[in-house]
């Protein structure tokens, strides 16, 4: 210390001092909490954060959601066709940005990864001053920056997402979510599993062990037993396994004669592909064809499995082959700019971009409270699902559910799925305190405008 | 000064300006500029460093002075991560229980793990500790999911019990009220700087630790540490019992790893399992090495070189390189592109990964040695003084004061 104190003067004190002086006197004036709410957009820009899965099982569709994001704020800002804002009910949107801003927009990695999506929300958040946060495939990824956005006080409009806990047990006053879930899954798919494979069958489910495959094997052991099917057994398996054969093999010794798969991504089309190599599907079991059931699907999966998906049942949220204008709009657009059908995770997040923008617009404000209650309650149309609405006791979203098939003679390659039945909205409609979605102890909490 | 001579003083000062300062150092550029992109001076981010520079330094105390190279040191950052959340279950927000708590229980860890590791040393020694943390990673991903909530992370619900939160007591993380999220705003002209309450309280917290580590590495048991790293059976021969220096060691460096855990946990109520996978305990080896395996700073400047690339190198995507090269003629900005983008953005791995290489192959004392070198190209004749003092400071080591 000695050597520190040598310098030391009566006129440094002073200087310190005088400096000292001044700079309390002047930090009042630059510490300004012009805040009402956490990152208020004060340029001629609003920024939106998109957090999706670049890398990881998930990666494919992190991909097409990136797409059909950048799409949405395209739109948002007036250029290309304008997709579904042509063909949505509500007409607030106008083409020029929300509420005059020009949006703009930062991507992240989540990793399928909780820690690694918060951390890349929390970039999103703190550096680039998002107002809204959307995407992340993987329940487990949704749920925690559902957590996050909650807490900084922005919104959060669920990707892809399809647990049950979403907005179950986990529902957030500033979270949305538009994708269907698995209680839906497994209400939409029972009735149609029971026409064609009779009430007489013992169930094998193999599942992803985070909440979201814990939920949807939940609701399909639920709609399969109603139908009197027995589960023979149901096995975890850690998410990006990569190796299912350890897995399947004792499939083939429990007497179990359907296999259910609650995989997603890059984990189902292994499992499937390897189901299909062990020869499951050529088996007989209790003198029936061995069968193979995927409670949710995507395209990109089918692609990925290929000539396995045929014939396999599952459900989607959406599909670019239906034929109302919505979905016509958005499929036309997004294939002129990117070559391809959309997924469903794709639609979602496009969708889900769409009905931020619109609340903010008819809130007239950004204030995550305001847009809560715009979004709360609100009937739409238009926009590839007819009529939905975004229940405000949960923020989930109730509409039709699709229950497809792996196509059997696809006409070419993005024809991998057909739609076997439309399942009317009413058959998958739930209460808001069901013992699924958390009870009645589950609750939004209060809404939370950050700063 | 704190028992430190004063070359060591004056280094822990530069240290503890450095690390206050980091709200300001880190944010050079205006916010409406367009290298606002690589400002880092974000409290998330700046929390991240200073925890994991803590990860770091205690790594670096085993693995710099003994050499004993530990594959397994992410169980022990779960381990503290699940121990604040869960103690932010079981009684309130406030994170001192937790953080209390995660120090203790990693290093009860550490001495199981420790002492049957220990007794193999080399790539046997890695290898036991890396099958330890997969064997933790595997528990908490699956078969513990009652106490970890397996991949979802483990989280606070509104019907835990928290027997000693209070209606109005803050319901995020909070050191006495103090909420760790709390920030202020500095706008100076078209600078934004942010003063985070979390970060000050990991930084003083890292501060601290560092202090520890400094005296380690000047003490008869940092001396004895290097011993082993130079010659173990030499040491056993001279009738020194080398294993509980070591296993102290081991367990000192779990501890830090602990606190690490704690205090990610400590920003973030979130614990997850991943925290616990092979990656997040290579990544705290390619910390130390990138900044310099056995210096004092340099795991602490790999660990932030490391998060800097994760956050800020894997936002650029592919309309920020429009943005930049879009002053170019159509072909050649598209072909640049094509070029570029592989290496930024979710590719961000294959950068962090050639730079790793190229510090190996060329800087062997990591980037420690780099600064040296520079310095050195700078000022000859400082580099003259610094050998003196090296061997001056070699002199003073190879004869431990007390």
């Amino acid at each position: 210390m000695s050597d520190l104190k040598k310098g030391v003067s009566r006129r440094k004190v002073l200087k310190g001092g005088m400096a000292g002086i001044l700079a309390a006197g002047v930090m009042p004036t630059i510490i300004s909490k012009a805040y009402g709410y956490t990152n208020e957009p004060t340029g001629s820009t609003v920024t939106f954060g998109f957090n999706v899965p670049q890398t990881g099982p998930y990666a494919a569709e992190g991909l097409d959601e990136l797409r059909a994001q950048e799409l949405a704020v395209e739109h948002l800002n007036g250029i290309g066709d304008g997709g579904m804002l042509n063909t949505f009910s509500s007409k607030a949107l106008g083409g020029n940005g929300v509420l005059g801003k020009e949006v703009t927009f930062v991507t992240g990695d989540t990793q399928t990864k909780s820690d690694a999506a918060r951390a890349a929300a929390q970039s999103m958040i703190q550096k680039d001053g998002c107002v809204m946060i959307n995407g992340g495939s993987s329940s487990g990824v949704a749920i925690a920056v559902q957590g996050l956005c909650q807490e900084a006080g922005i919104i959060f409009m669920a990707g892809l997402t399809h647990s049950n806990d979403t907005t179950g047990k986990d529902r957030k006053r500033n979270g949305f979510r538009h994708f269907f879930n698995g209680y839906m899954s497994g209400a939409a798919l029972g009735p149609v599993l029971g026409e064609v494979y009779g009430n007489e069958r013992r169930a094998y489910h193999l599942t992803a062990d985070y909440t979201w495959g814990w939920t949807q094997e939940e609701s399909m052991i639920a709609s399969t037993e109603a139908l009197g099917w027995e589960t023979a057994n149901k096995v975890l398996t850690p998410v990006g396994a990569g190796d299912f054969s350890s897995y399947i093999t004792p499939v083939l010794q429990s007497g179990a004669d359907t296999l259910i798969l609650n995989h997603y991504g890059g984990d189902m089309v292994n499992s499937l592909t390897q189901a299909v190599q062990f020869g499951l599907r050529d088996r007989q079991v209790n003198g029936k064809n061995f069968e193979i059931i995927v409670p949710l699907y995507s395209e990109l999966m089918a692609e990925g499995a290929g000539e396995n998906i045929k014939g396999v049942y599952g459900s989607m949220n959406w599909n670019w082959q239906l034929q109302d204008e919505g979905t016509a709009a958005f499929t036309r657009s997004f294939g002129e700019k990117y070559g391809r059908p959309p997924s469903n995770s794709a639609h979602t997040c496009y969708v889900q971009t769409l009905l931020y923008a619109d609340a903010v617009e008819r809130a007239g404000t950004f204030d995550p409270c305001a847009v809560v209650e715009a979004l709360e309650d609100f009937d739409f149309d238009g926009m590839g699902n007819g009529p939905v609405t975004y229940r405000g006791a949960d923020h989930q979203c109730f509409k039709d559910v699709l229950v497809v098939k792996g196509a059997e003679n696809p006409s070419n390659q993005y024809d991998t799925l057909e739609v076997v039945q439309v399942t009317p909205r009413a058959q998958v409609e739930y209460a808001p305190d069901h013992p699924m979605f958390g009870g009645p102890e589950a609750s939004l909490g209060e809404c939370n405008p950050g700063a | 000064m704190f028992g430190l001579d004063a070359k060591d003083t004056r280094f822990l000062l530069i240290v503890m300006f450095l690390t206050l300062a980091t709200p300001v150092l880190l944010q050079p550029f205006p916010e409406t500029s367009s290298l606002a992109q690589f400002n880092a001076g974000y409290p998330d981010l700046m929390q991240r460093f200073a925890i994991f520079g803590i990860f770091a330094i205690g790594f670096n105390i085993l693995f710099g002075l003994t050499g004993y190279l530990s594959f397994g040191h992410a169980a022990f950052l779960g381990v503290g991560s699940y121990s604040v959340v869960w103690m932010y279950k079981l009684l309130d927000y406030n994170v001192l229980p937790g953080l209390i708590l995660a120090v203790v229980v990693s290093g009860l860890f550490a001495v199981v793990i420790g002492f049957i590791s220990l007794r193999r040393s080399g790539i046997y020694f890695s290898i036991l500790t890396l099958a330890f943390a997969q064997m933790s990673y595997n528990l908490a991903y699956s078969v513990l999911t009652p106490i970890t909530n397996g991949e979802t992370g483990l989280q606070v619900y509104s019907n835990d019990p928290q027997v000693l939160l209070t209606e109005a007591g803050p319901h995020l993380p909070h050191l006495f009220g103090l909420v760790m999220s709390d920030a202020t705003r500095v706008r100076l002209g078209d600078w934004v700087f942010t003063f985070n309450f979390g970060y000050y309280f990991t930084a003083i917290i890292a501060i601290i630790v560092f202090y520890i580590s400094l005296r380690i590495f000047r003490s008869p048991f940092g001396m004895i540490l290097r011993a082993i790293k130079s010659n173990r059976t030499r040491l056993d021969y001279a009738g020194i019992n080398t294993k509980p220096y070591m296993l102290a060691a081991f367990v000192v460096s779990g501890m830090y790893a602990g606190l690490a855990g704690g205090l990610l946990a400590a920003m973030d109520p979130l614990a997850g399992a991943e925290r616990m996978q092979w990656t997040a305990s290579g990544e705290v080896v390619l910390m130390t090495i990138l900044g310099g395996a056995g210096t004092l700073l340099g795991p602490v400047l790999g660990a932030a070189f490391i998060k800097y690339f994760e956050n800020i190198f894997s936002k650029i995507n592919e309309g920020v390189l429009h943005t930049w090269f879009g002053w170019l003629p159509d072909g050649l900005e598209d072909f640049i592109i094509t070029i570029v983008h592989p290496f930024v953005g979710e590719g961000w791995h294959l950068t962090l990964g050639l730079l790793f290489v190229l510090v190996v192959v060329f800087l062997p004392g990591g980037m420690i040695e780099g600064l040296n070198r520079i310095a050195g190209l700078f000022n000859k004749k400082s580099e003259k003084s610094e050998e003196a003092q090296d061997s001056k400071s070699d002199a003073r080591e190879s004869q431990p004061a007390e």
